[in-house]
């Protein structure tokens, strides 16, 4: 107890070592390798360069403003486009310590998704909710594995369809709203 | 080729997309032959990672054939099977040359605070990921390491980011001979920290998780104790019943942004984005352990701010630890502890799945259905 001076004592380790394959292979801190945190090591890491040789920028790209520079090699995944890549653009003017910029960045995703799935349809290559999200896998085993689980994520799985097909479930009522109010009008 | 794609929250789908290209003399191209979905995935596929655009592809576990060198590449050649780390990153800038392989700075344009990753979001870099038939590997003469004869391939697919993290969050805890650690989290990140608090000489071993099929594995794969956490009323006091009183030495994050445990912490920070993750089993670290102990953070987190009981930490006088694991830091002991016999990566894996019917898998193993621990993405024939 806290209370008095010691602890209970722990198991011994011919105890530990007879029932734990590797008990104290590494009770060595030295031999644990991310000890001591930091160890100057510049030849140990492959690099051949004091500084990376640029690779080439074909669009401009965004970048972070608390860097000094573009660094020498970056990702080119998605570039900005569209409405989302605006809402993004203007995100990188704030640095990572303000909320905007993280707030504008997930605004941007939610843009995002709508744009491709509004894009997917007029592609002729629909987004299918039933394929993209696995939901299938739910009639052989959704059950199985919740009935009589102690699972704590039941209690808010069910939010997950409304993220999902809400906004969609939105806009189709929006949509049906909107055609009946053209419809009256021209009346 | 054929790519696994993100379409939005909840939703990918495999698309044909252009194979990848050498943008920098450092460059390889690797044809992809195994990769894995991470718990980390798991935080890009809700939607809760700032700046994840539809269309990248994911996966930063994953190991193949180079297929491609640029013309500054000394280490590698056509047809060698590699093992890649999940970071990207120079080698030779402040932070890489002195082992924080995981906090370079010559690799995300897109933030500072974030090292870089493969199909990591751009607030990771930008960059494509694993789970496809070919990526690009930046850095070809420093993160891509040959794969040994000895070594299956499901080890060394396990080794990029999953083992070598639970055996570095095991590191941060600082645990002495005869400490009492405690893992909340037992997907493979708190497997293999679990199993690794143990060759650093933990004198008990504790897992908290709410999945009944996972603390299983974590009595038979990691040899711990363990308690479902929605059968007590409290389990930070239960852990320090359990403790006589005092609470453990050391803890262990290994469940990270999307914790359950409490609902208003977990609809704030998953589903209403308003905090950069639920920091449930974090503020359960921080108030279950012993004054003075050690919390090592492997769960990730989103850079937004989130409700963590700092408070408590300040005045017990902890210590909290923590980054984004160096992968390719931990390989030599790995290596040698897998050839010892010590450990068996492959162990904790559930599901094979073929990269056409990826989607699935990311539903089985969000959902935590089919007793999913670690799901491999099986993309060549
Ligand atoms: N630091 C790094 O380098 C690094 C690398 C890989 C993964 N990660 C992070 O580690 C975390 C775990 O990854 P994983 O692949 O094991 O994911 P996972 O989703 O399979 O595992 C998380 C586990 O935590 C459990 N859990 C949820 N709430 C809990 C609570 N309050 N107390 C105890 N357990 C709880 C879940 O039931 C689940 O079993 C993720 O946040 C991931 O992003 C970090
Ligand atoms: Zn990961
Ligand atoms: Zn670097």
């Amino acid at each position: 107890m806290p209370y008095t001076a010691n602890k209970p004592e722990p198991a011994t380790r011919e105890q530990l070592q007879a029932r734990i394959p590797g008990w104290g292979v590494d009770l060595d801190p030295s031999d644990r390798p991310s000890v001591p945190r930091e160890h100057f090591d510049p030849n140990g890491t492959g690099a051949h360069w004091e500084f990376p040789e640029r690779q080439p920028e074909h669009e401009p790209r965004e970048r972070s403003i608390e860097h000094k520079f573009l660094t020498p090699v970056f990702g080119t995944s998605v570039p900005l486009r569209g409405v989302s890549g605006a809402i993004r653009r203007y995100a990188y003017r704030y640095s990572e310590a303000r909320a905007a910029h993280w707030l504008l960045l997930l605004a941007g995703d939610r843009v995002n998704a709508w744009e491709a799935h509004l894009g997917s349809i007029a592609k002729g290559r629909p987004d299918n909710p039933i394929t993209e999200t696995g939901v299938r896998t739910e009639l052989r085993h959704g059950l199985i594995a919740r009935v009589g689980r102690k699972r704590a994520d039941v209690n808010h799985q069910w939010i997950d369809p409304i993220v999902v097909a809400g906004p969609w479930v939105l806009a189709g009522v929006g949509a049906v709203a909107a055609v009946r109010a053209l419809r009256r009008r021209g009346r | 080729m054929r790519a696994m794609v993100y379409r939005g929250p909840y939703k990918v789908r495999v698309e044909e997309k252009d194979r990848p290209g050498i943008e920098h003399p450092n460059d390889a191209i690797v044809r992809v032959q195994l990769a894995a979905i991470c718990g980390s995935d798991l935080h890009l596929y809700h939607g809760m990672m700032p700046d994840t655009r539809v269309g990248m592809t994911f996966g930063h576990e994953f190991i193949g054939v180079v297929e491609e060198v640029g013309s500054s590449v000394e280490r590698l050649q056509v047809g060698d099977r590699v093992m890649v780390p999940a970071n990207i990153y120079c080698g030779s800038c402040f932070y890489c040359t002195r082992g924080l392989y995981s906090n370079c700075h010559n690799v995300n344009a897109n933030a500072t605070a974030v090292g870089a990753l493969y199909g990591y979001s751009h607030t990771a870099g930008g960059y494509d990921g694993g789970q496809a038939e070919y990526v690009r590997v930046p850095f070809a003469d420093v993160g891509p390491t040959v794969i040994p004869d000895w070594m299956d391939d499901e080890d060394a697919v396990l080794l990029t980011d999953a083992t070598a993290t639970g055996y570095f969050g095991a590191q941060l805890g600082d645990i002495a001979e005869g400490d009492t650690v405690v893992v909340f989290g037992a997907g493979p990140v708190g497997l293999f920290a679990a199993k690794s608090a143990w060759f650093m000489g933990a004198g008990r071993v504790i897992v908290i998780d709410h999945l009944d099929y996972r603390l299983e594995k974590a009595r038979t794969f990691a040899h711990a104790e363990t308690y479902n956490f929605t059968e007590y009323d409290d389990i930070v006091v239960h852990l320090k019943r359990i403790t006589d009183w005092f609470g453990a030495d050391v803890a262990i994050d290994a469940a990270g942004a999307e914790a359950d445990g409490n609902f208003i912490q977990h609809v704030t920070g998953t589903k209403l984005k308003l905090q950069g993750g639920s920091p449930v089993a974090l503020n359960w670290a921080i108030d279950s352990v012993r004054k003075g102990a050690t919390i090592s953070v492997m769960g990730a987190y989103g850079p937004i701010f989130s409700a963590v009981k700092f408070g408590d930490a300040m005045n017990k006088g902890l210590t909290l630890r923590m980054n984004q694991a160096p992968m390719k830091r931990q390989w030599p002991r790995l290596f040698e502890h897998i050839q010892a016999g010590h450990l068996k990566p492959s162990d904790i894996v559930t599901h094979r799945i073929p990269l056409e019917h990826i989607a699935d898998g990311y539903h089985l193993f969000s959902a935590k259905l089919d007793n999913c621990i670690k799901p491999l993405v099986v993309v060549g024939d």
